[in-house]
């Protein structure tokens, strides 16, 4: 009997309505947000995380109304993101239905962001979410999509993160991210053996021998992915009846 | 039967207030003494900072009539927070006063394991509970804390563990409360929350 590893279907949205990344471009529409979150509430997705990829200013109300008809569809947490810059940012996703916000760039920018969704919310609804890209012997830290690097050390913003307040980490890896060559073992363990706070792997998942092996070797504590799960190319009930039949602990559907 | 939802300002109120609604169960929330007082059933959420919590019971002039209905005999269910402050205080926030009608307080989780304690964790019965009827043993249930209730098990209808055992569910006549959150339990947390319902009826 322990803590179950988490199984985490991510909605990439415009601000209304889903669709995938390649390597962060190329993007094509995937579907309605409110129908594949009812989907995987049912399947037995342990989270759901909807992050507004577009973040465009005048799409913001269009989000928050996606996230009302989303969190009006689970019996599971919710974690909402996507340009959220502001304090007041955070308290419209949380105030519209999210379980928790999660803060990349912003964070970069202004770590006492995290400080301040913290103390109003607690650690728990604070996902840090950082986008990490391999450069010679350590892990950048990347911004704006994972297009432009921010100059410091993955593992080291890390630390800073949890020490400001936030409760959980969101981890992308830019090099496997939309490659569907499995997640990145070496940096996830990397991560999660840094910090006291749960990690949550994401980047590069295809088959369930990857989700497998980001548990065993890779020290995540959850794992997310999105395209697999929209395709139908994986169902969650059988990635999780594999991942109990490989001795990671899971929480069944029934 | 409506149950009355102690509206504090915690995050988690919208969710529990569609849990209710998807068991068919009328809910409305309250800051008030007056309606706390003509309550029904009460319905104690709460989520982040245990401070948030007691001050706001204070601020609004809560406590009191909450401690009164309560020793009345109103079924109450505390959720997350609402089960911490019950006791007599949090290592959380040291200074303050919880409600202090079970013996006991609530102290942070060891730090070995990873903190938080998030994710979904099974339930150990110890005692026969109304509240857990019909939830399978081998039920997940999800959890968002780091302080827990560590010195009160012996009163505990089922505890959980992550580093160190814990009380997640507390049955005492019209006391009941769960550290996780049942809302956020898929169909198992539906179980907890019809199961009140009817013992609350």
């Amino acid at each position: 009997m322990s803590l179950a590893r988490r199984i985490i279907p991510c909605l990439d949205t415009d601000g209304e309505r889903v669709v995938k990344g390649v390597n962060f471009v190329g993007l094509r529409d995937a579907g309605d947000p409110v129908a594949l979150a009812a989907r995987y509430n049912a399947e037995g997705a342990d989270e759901l995380v909807v992050l507004d990829i577009a973040a465009s200013r005048d799409r913001r109300p269009t989000f928050l109304e996606t996230i009302r008809r989303v969190a009006a569809e689970l019996a599971i947490p919710l974690t909402a993101g996507g340009g959220i810059r502001t304090l007041e940012d955070g308290r419209a996703v949380v105030r519209a239905g999210a379980d928790k916000v999660t803060v990349n760039t912003a964070a970069v920018e202004r770590l006492e962001l995290i400080s301040e969704l913290s103390r109003e919310f607690g650690a728990q609804a604070v996902v840090l979410a950082i986008d990490a890209k391999r450069a010679g012997d350590h892990w950048d830290v990347m911004v704006r999509g994972g297009r432009e690097s921010a100059s410091r050390d993955a593992i080291e913003w890390a630390r800073m993160g949890v020490a400001a307040g936030a409760g959980e980490i969101l981890l992308t890896s830019v090099d496997r991210d939309g490659t569907q060559s499995g997640f990145d073992v070496a940096l996830t363990a990397a991560i999660s053996k840094s910090v006291t706070v749960p990690v949550i792997a994401s980047g590069g998942a295809k088959s369930p021998g990857h989700f497998a092996e980001i548990f065993r070797d890779g020290a995540a504590d959850a794992a997310l992915a999105a395209s697999i799960f929209h395709d139908g190319l994986q169902s969650i009930r059988k990635l999780k009846e594999f991942l109990a039949a490989s001795s990671v602990e899971v929480r069944l559907p029934c | 039967m409506k149950i009355t939802i102690l509206d504090y300002g915690a995050g988690n109120v919208p969710s529990v207030e569609r849990a209710l609604q998807r068991l068919g169960a009328e809910s409305q929330r309250t800051a008030s003494a007056e309606c706390i007082a003509k309550a029904e059933a009460l319905l104690l959420p709460g989520v982040g900072h245990y401070a948030a919590l007691v001050r706001a019971l204070d601020e609004k002039k809560l406590r009191a009539p909450l401690v009164d209905a309560i020793r009345s005999g109103v079924p109450f269910l505390g959720i997350c927070l609402g089960l911490q402050v019950l006791f007599k205080s949090s290592e959380e926030a040291s200074r303050l006063q919880g409600l202090d009608l079970l013996p006991g307080i609530v102290s942070a989780l060891p730090s070995n394991v990873k903190l938080p304690h998030m994710g979904w964790n099974q339930l150990e019965k110890k005692r026969e509970s109304s509240l857990l009827t019909g939830v399978d043993a081998g039920a997940y249930f999800y959890f968002a804390h780091s302080f827990a209730a560590l010195d009160s098990n012996a009163l505990a209808a089922a505890t959980c563990s992550h580093g160190a055992e814990f009380t997640a569910v507390i049955e005492q006549q019209n006391i009941f409360a769960v550290q996780f959150h049942p809302e956020k339990s898929g169909d198992s947390g539906a179980r907890i929350l019809q199961n009140f319902l009817r013992l609350a009826a």
